[in-house]
């Protein structure tokens, strides 16, 4: 197993921030919107140095979107920030009509995803919105695994024409991807070179399959371990080259089970490469209050969850 | 790039518009016929008010169509189900070729049950159907023209009932809080929605008060009077520019032009028969050849 270091603990939301601020004095036709939650987002840097570029639209997701919309249409590359709850299901119908099936070039930028938002609870705790994303044509979705590539994706994402969902999180999480590192949407990052099963991950997932990587190779167990940070397009011939030589998958998301990425591999492998597969995500719940560490426990989205799958999933080989 | 508004440099009277408008109607019913389906009882009452957009009050690139609208006022259909007259009025301003008026709703069209951008028929900016979505959109146009430094006009065109849809109010509140006066919203105030008057299904009295109250210019319109169109937008214009929105209450009756189609909800949204496609088409003269 590689070494991978711990450079930092930084949330995800701040890599946003910092992408976002510099992106603002790349581009002038980058602009950013906020739903009142401009801190939580940690927009205000870009605000600060970009006013006539910052819209702050209070409570009003809907009109944020529509407006977004509009802005792209006039030429501007808008990023909109809210929490991935008030990002995604809040605003379907507006994301659906306005942006996706317009063919907008917004950046829906969402932060507090998963259960690791923490105590706040349920309410908030989105688990849906990667599905209710990667099923509109034309959406790209991406969920980074650290500050260094959520920033970078951040930046990415800019380049793209096109409507994109920017997923990330709250809590302080290592940091063990390279600073300035260069992002290129739909290419999967090989973590690991590994012969005996195939973990795939994305978000904050990624550090823990990391971890799980480090625990199976005690066990002589040889993983692959590849990021997947873009889950719409997927790198289907990442995915297929590692299963070729692995025979046997896990999946790791802070997510449902139903409709994230597990579902986009399963989708992959039954097309073309049937394999035994295990899924490490939210088996068809909402979640609750709690620490983040306590909630990816109790919901099975831990360490050992992923050692246990892999082991599940090669004795199924 | 071609002139601005080739319809603009030659003025047209009051009784060309007319004509028009009357050419409109026969094509809206005429579409919705072929089809035996869309919505010809809106379009028929926001014709004027389309035909003097389009062929009076706008300046505008009719080709070749520019997304952005740069340089360009910009209008956005917010109830989009008056696909129809959206269509014809901007065939006949030569945005794209008449003959195409024959393809709505079919497979294959540009024109979609509900416009759209997908099919990437030139006029259209935005998706519009599921209501309540426009007045933002509109008004994100505004403020882009704005930090563009582009002096264009962004007019948003919503029915009544479709206020019923709550974004609209928080785009309304958005507009005057930032000062967005570069952006004129007409309501077509018929009265009427699909599962009745809105009187009966969702009052809201008093519209223009309410549009006040958030702090928006309001002006009253007759609809159906295309000098009073044109008369009120250009009033409008006036009032924009000094930090405020503003909303033109326009009074229509739905299915304006065609006697048995007028001021009921029954015709929002059925075709016309053969019988009374024939009864409606001895109502409205041919005045620049039928598509």
């Amino acid at each position: 197993m590689v070494k991978i270091e711990i450079l930092d603990q930084k949330d995800t939301r701040s890599g946003f921030g910092a992408g976002l601020l510099e992106l603002g004095r790349r581009n002038p036709k980058v602009v950013g919107l906020c739903a009142d939650l401009t801190g939580s987002l940690k927009m205000d840097a870009f605000k600060n140095e970009f006013p006539e570029r910052f819209f702050q639209v209070g409570i009003a997701e809907a009109n944020m979107i529509g407006l977004a919309a509009g802005l792209a249409t006039g030429g501007q590359i808008p990023f909109t920030g809210t929490f991935a709850n008030f990002s995604t299901g809040r605003v379907y119908d507006q994301i659906r009509q306005s942006v996706a099936y317009s063919g907008k070039n917004v950046k829906i930028c969402a932060s507090h995803a998963g259960l690791t938002l923490g105590e706040d609870g349920a309410t908030h705790q989105i688990l849906e919105d990667i599905g209710m994303m990667k099923m509109l044509p034309g959406m790209v979705v991406i969920n980074p695994c650290d500050y260094n590539q959520t920033k970078a994706a951040t930046i990415a994402i800019a380049e793209h024409v096109g409507p994109v969902y920017l997923r990330f999180g709250r809590p302080k999480w290592p940091v063990f991807t390279k600073p300035d590192q260069e992002f290129i949407i739909g290419k999967a990052w090989h973590i690991n070179e590994g012969s005996d099963v195939s973990i795939f991950c994305t978000g904050h997932m990624v550090w823990k399959a990391i971890e799980a990587g480090e625990i199976l190779a005690n066990l002589g167990i040889n993983a692959d371990i590849i990021n997947i940070h873009t889950i719409k397009p997927l790198d289907t011939e990442a995915v297929l080259r590692s299963v070729s030589k692995t025979g046997c998958v896990v999946t790791a998301e802070e997510h449902q089970m139903n409709g994230g990425l597990g579902d986009s591999i399963s989708q992959v492998l039954a097309l073309n490469h049937p394999a035994p597969l295990e899924m490490v995500a939210v088996k068809d719940s909402f979640g609750e209050s709690g620490t983040p560490n306590e909630l990816l426990v109790k919901y099975g989205l831990d360490t050992v969850n992923i050692v246990d799958a892999v082991q599940k999933v090669i004795s199924r080989k | 790039m071609s002139e601005i508004c080739p319809q603009m440099a030659d003025k047209k009277s009051i009784q060309e518009l007319n004509d028009i408008a009357s050419q409109v109607r026969r094509d809206i019913v005429r579409m919705v016929h072929a089809v035996q389906s869309g919505h010809p009882g809106g379009s028929l009452g926001c014709t004027e008010f389309m035909v003097a957009l389009y062929f009076e009050i706008m300046n505008y690139h009719p080709r070749p169509f520019n997304m952005s609208g740069e340089g360009e006022d910009v209008f956005i259909l917010s109830n989009g189900h008056i696909s129809p007259v959206f269509y014809s009025v901007m065939a006949r301003a030569g945005i794209f070729e008449v003959s195409e008026l024959a393809t709505f709703r079919k497979i294959n069209s540009r024109l979609q049950g509900h416009p759209a951008t997908h099919e990437k028929l030139e006029g259209v900016r935005i998706a519009s159907g599921s209501l309540g979505q426009g007045l933002s959109v509109a008004t994100g146009i505004a403020l882009s023209k704005k930090i563009n430094g582009d002096t264009g006009f962004v007019y948003c065109l919503m029915g009544d009932g479709e206020l019923q849809e709550g974004q609209n109010w928080e785009a309304i509140m958005f507009a005057a809080h930032n000062g967005v006066d570069n952006l004129i919203a007409t309501v077509d105030f018929n009265g009427q929605q699909i599962d009745g008057s809105t009187k009966e299904i969702m009052g809201f009295e008093k519209i223009k008060d309410k549009f006040e109250a958030f702090g928006w210019i309001t002006l009253d319109m007759q609809g159906n009077d295309i000098g009073n169109v044109i008369q009120t937008i250009r009033r409008a214009q006036e009032l924009s520019g000094k930090g405020k929105p503003v909303m033109i209450n326009m009074k229509t009756e739905m299915g304006y032009g065609v006697d048995f189609m007028m001021g009921s909800h029954e015709w929002h949204g059925i075709a016309p028969n053969n019988d009374q496609l024939a009864s409606a088409l001895g109502q409205l003269t041919e005045t620049l050849g039928d598509y």
